[in-house]
């Protein structure tokens, strides 16, 4: 912290002492929100993308309090594209085991393994252990989503922080899925 | 006509005005402002219309949403909404935040190097 | 044997999907060093267009295929009892496997050129899973047999190729990006709005379904007047033309080559939606004749007017670009006559078949010798480090593969007889002349003025006494000429061979074309 401090001067993009503390607080509560919208994507309106983009900006709110130059001290560009690429090839990976019917089959639905419980008809209360591989799809692009909407962000926020241009290319944040 | 009729077809009619009203508002912004950002704004706005274009078709009177774990104990499982339209918004939003994100990111590059957002004066390509 | 067998049935989506899974290991595979990475992306693409071929021999011997997501049949019965076709599918026929050859000869070139051409760059891994990501997007919207999955692919084309556009900040690139995309965006937003207006009315997504279910009602030509210009504003046809050259020029040139096939995509989703989802409502309605003189138009203004605009240019890669546009042209208006004639059929067996063929195979024609010509332009970039004409001079003495790969894609584009720009030039110029002797006539000038641009570039870029300035140039690096080499290879094949060329796989893809009823007939059964 001393260090980030020393190399912006006074020019600090940190806010106050009691935005941060707050920040705190609510990240713990946004996270779970965010994580919860991943996980239960089978069963209620969500799923990886809007549970991602929920995570991220709980992860956005941090960026807000601190400035991108503490955040990116803690987890480096690198770190966001490997996460970003595993979460894409969870979601690939998973399509292409499928293929010894086709892709995208979904091998583990009514199977009564993993996620395989057979889904009531009707209204019902809702059964976390359903849905064959969506939930893990649904990590996949969540995983892929954090890491590449708080990539953008830092990126965008650490370019209009620093003065000198630097040479960077940009966040990619495209995914078929649907 | 009655009063009656007017007022259903002013319901049912509403979504699909308010789409044509997004759009044109969409790409009056993009044709006639200057600033890069208000350009970007009215795709945003445009993608808006078309998203509502998509959801209002999706909406079937005395549906439920299509949500097991939400709905009332006895509803009809006939009576559930299709559930593809939303499916396609919720894609449709997901590429408008990325080209959103992408033409923010470039539009930060262009006022480091011009130092402006006006696209009168950001003129090297041209001819 | 059994593997072959594997391959061979899931070919359609491993076509896809090997790219779009080396993409995301890119990043991982970068970590063991840049040599690996380069090899590892070339060999995606190449493995997927063996998958090609593969399906390509197939389909040529047994009809078009069908591949189906999730489940092996695409439709589902309701408990209304309905069945709709509501899977996302895929069929590929003719015209979709004679598009990937396109695609992915172009990439294989493009993704060898850039081992040397983006040596002086950082932020590599990126760069290459962008790459990937486009050719994922070209490949899927000449693929799928889903509307709604071509628009899915349109945007991610359009993202990934905007953001390589812009990916090395320098000079104007940031601009010509942001032009790019914003064209795209709105463009993909028409695209989204049409298709809105088609779900609504007939509840289907499918390509095949919807075109044996359309009325032509109001609304339907609504619908295919906003497709039309949706594609259009992409593909680079002249009233919406100006975003090319922005986004041509700034690119780096084994992207600029990337993105003339990105055009074709879009080029290919033109003729998809006007010839299979209302080809059968159009012939019905006796409105063939209206939708083929508006392409007829679009392509003559596109071919004068790119070349009007390309004749004054000095900047290098600003004339190869209004030249893609002039070429457009030249596909739009052999495809615009068989469109127009398509319901006549002593008409169709006397020009249109001829037209479409010429216009179809100006299609690889163009993007081989174009995309070649693009990759020297870039490599004279390289050596000299500016696209100014009048800069140059004298680079023959010092780059002779560079300048021997300039003359054969030069004469390829001005339709010089041997080569195959001329052979696919010829069938439009005959075809066209039955159809109007006018629109023949404005086609053999813009090719005149083509031949007399291009001898300005060489004269001015490889002629003359070497410069002072450019006393150190040399060849361009090994892994650059490799890469104009695919291309040129290419081009020489159909310049020797061009029957062959036309027989085994232009004509395939203009029968899928002309046969719509065929192609609804793999999903829809007996419609």
């Amino acid at each position: 912290m001393v260090k980030a401090d020393a190399v912006q001067g006074e020019s600090s993009m940190r806010m106050s002492k009691i935005v941060r503390t707050i920040a705190d607080v609510m990240f713990p509560f946004a996270m779970v929100f965010g994580i919860y919208v991943i996980l239960h994507g089978h069963l209620t309106p969500g799923g990886g993308f809007q549970g991602g983009a929920a995570t991220a900006s709980a992860l956005a709110m941090l960026l807000v309090a601190y400035g991108s130059i503490d955040i990116l001290h803690r987890i480096s560009e690198h770190k966001l594209t490997i996460l970003e690429c595993a979460g894409a090839l969870i979601f690939a990976g998973t399509a292409a085991i499928g293929l010894f019917r086709t892709f995208f089959y979904n091998f583990l639905a009514n199977t009564g393994s993993l996620f395989g419980t057979y889904p009531g008809y009707g209204p019902n209360g809702g059964d976390l252990n359903t849905g064959g591989v969506l939930p893990i799809m649904n990590i996949g692009v969540g995983l892929c989503v954090i890491a590449g909407l708080f990539a953008i962000l830092v990126i965008m926020a650490y370019a209009t922080t620093v003065k000198e241009p630097e040479e960077k290319g940009n966040g990619d944040e495209t995914k078929g899925g649907h | 006509m009655n009063a009656e009729t007017i007022l259903e077809l002013i319901y049912a009619y509403t979504p699909f005005a308010c789409v044509a009203a997004l759009i044109i508002l969409g790409l009056y912004c993009c044709i006639v402002r200057r600033n890069i950002i208000k350009i970007i704004l009215g795709v945003s706005v445009i993608e808006s219309g078309a998203n509502l274009f998509l959801i209002a078709h999706g909406y079937r009177t005395g549906s439920v949403a299509p949500i097991y774990t939400l709905s009332p104990s006895d509803t009809n499982p006939l009576n559930y909404a299709l559930p593809i339209p939303q499916a396609l918004t919720l894609t449709s939003i997901v590429i408008g935040v990325a080209v959103a994100a992408l033409m923010l990111s470039l539009a930060i590059h262009i006022y480091r190097k011009y130092g402006t957002l006006d696209v009168r004066k950001i003129t090297k390509l041209k001819g | 044997m059994q593997f072959v067998e594997f391959i061979s049935t899931h070919a359609p989506i491993l076509i896809l999907a090997i790219p779009l899974i080396c993409a995301f290991l890119t990043p991982l595979v970068s970590r063991i060093s840049d040599k690996a990475r380069n090899i590892f992306v070339t060999c995606a693409i190449a493995l997927s267009l063996a998958t090609a071929v593969l399906l390509a021999l197939d389909i040529y011997a047994n009809g078009a295929r069908t591949y189906v997501f999730g489940a092996t049949s695409p439709g589902i019965v309701l408990p209304s009892g309905m069945n709709l076709p509501i899977r996302i599918m895929y069929e590929v026929d003719g015209m979709s496997i004679f598009m990937v050859f396109i695609s992915l000869i172009v990439a294989l070139g493009a993704s060898i050129y850039s081992w040397a051409a983006t040596d002086k760059y950082t932020g590599k891994d990126r760069y290459y899973t962008l790459l990937l990501l486009m050719v994922v997007g070209m490949l899927g919207m000449e693929l799928t047999g889903d509307i709604f999955n071509m628009f899915v692919f349109f945007e991610i084309l359009s993202i990934s190729s905007s953001a390589l556009t812009a990916y090395y900040i320098e000079g104007d690139s940031a601009e010509g990006g942001l032009k790019y995309m914003l064209l795209s965006a709105i463009g993909g937003l028409f695209v989204l709005i049409a298709i809105t207006l088609l779900y609504s009315q007939y509840n289907v997504l499918n390509m095949a379904a919807l075109a044996s279910s359309i009325q032509y009602t109001t609304l339907d030509i609504v619908a295919l007047g906003i497709l039309m210009t949706g594609f259009v504003m992409k593909c680079g046809a002249v009233p919406l033309h100006m975003v090319t050259p922005d986004a041509y020029t700034v690119s780096p040139a084994n992207i600029t080559a990337m993105l003339v096939t990105a055009s074709q995509a879009c080029l290919y989703a033109l003729f998809r939606v006007s010839f299979t989802l209302f080809g059968k409502s159009i012939i019905e309605n006796m409105t063939y004749g209206t939708v083929g003189i508006i392409l007829i138009v679009i392509g003559v203004l596109s071919m004068f007017v790119g070349v009007t605009m390309a004749l004054p240019q000095h900047d290098v890669k600003r004339l190869m670009a209004y030249h893609a546009v002039s070429q457009t042209g030249y596909m739009l208006l052999g495809v615009g006559v068989g469109l127009a004639v398509m319901g006549d059929s002593s008409q169709m067996d006397a020009f249109g078949y001829k037209a479409m063929e010429g216009g179809i195979f100006h299609i690889i024609n163009h993007a081989m010798y174009k995309g070649l010509l693009f990759l020297t332009a870039g490599a004279m970039l390289y050596m000299t480090g500016t696209r100014d004409l009048n800069k140059m001079g004298g680079l023959g003495h010092k780059m002779p593969w560079t300048a021997g790969f300039f003359i054969i894609g030069a004469l390829a584009i001005s339709g010089v007889p041997p080569m195959n720009g001329f052979a696919s030039k010829l069938l439009i110029y005959e075809s066209v002349y039955q159809f109007s002797p006018l629109l023949s006539i404005i086609a053999m000038v813009v090719s005149i003025l083509t031949l007399a641009s291009f001898v300005k570039v060489f004269h001015s870029a490889f002629m003359g006494p070497q410069l002072s300035d450019y006393r150190n140039a040399k060849e361009v690096p090994k892994s650059m000429i490799v890469g104009m080499c695919v291309l040129a290879a290419v081009i020489v094949v159909f310049s020797l061979f061009p029957d062959w060329a036309v027989k085994t796989i232009v004509d395939p893809a203009v029968d899928a074309l002309l046969n719509n009823a065929g192609y609804v007939h793999n999903v829809v059964g007996g419609a």
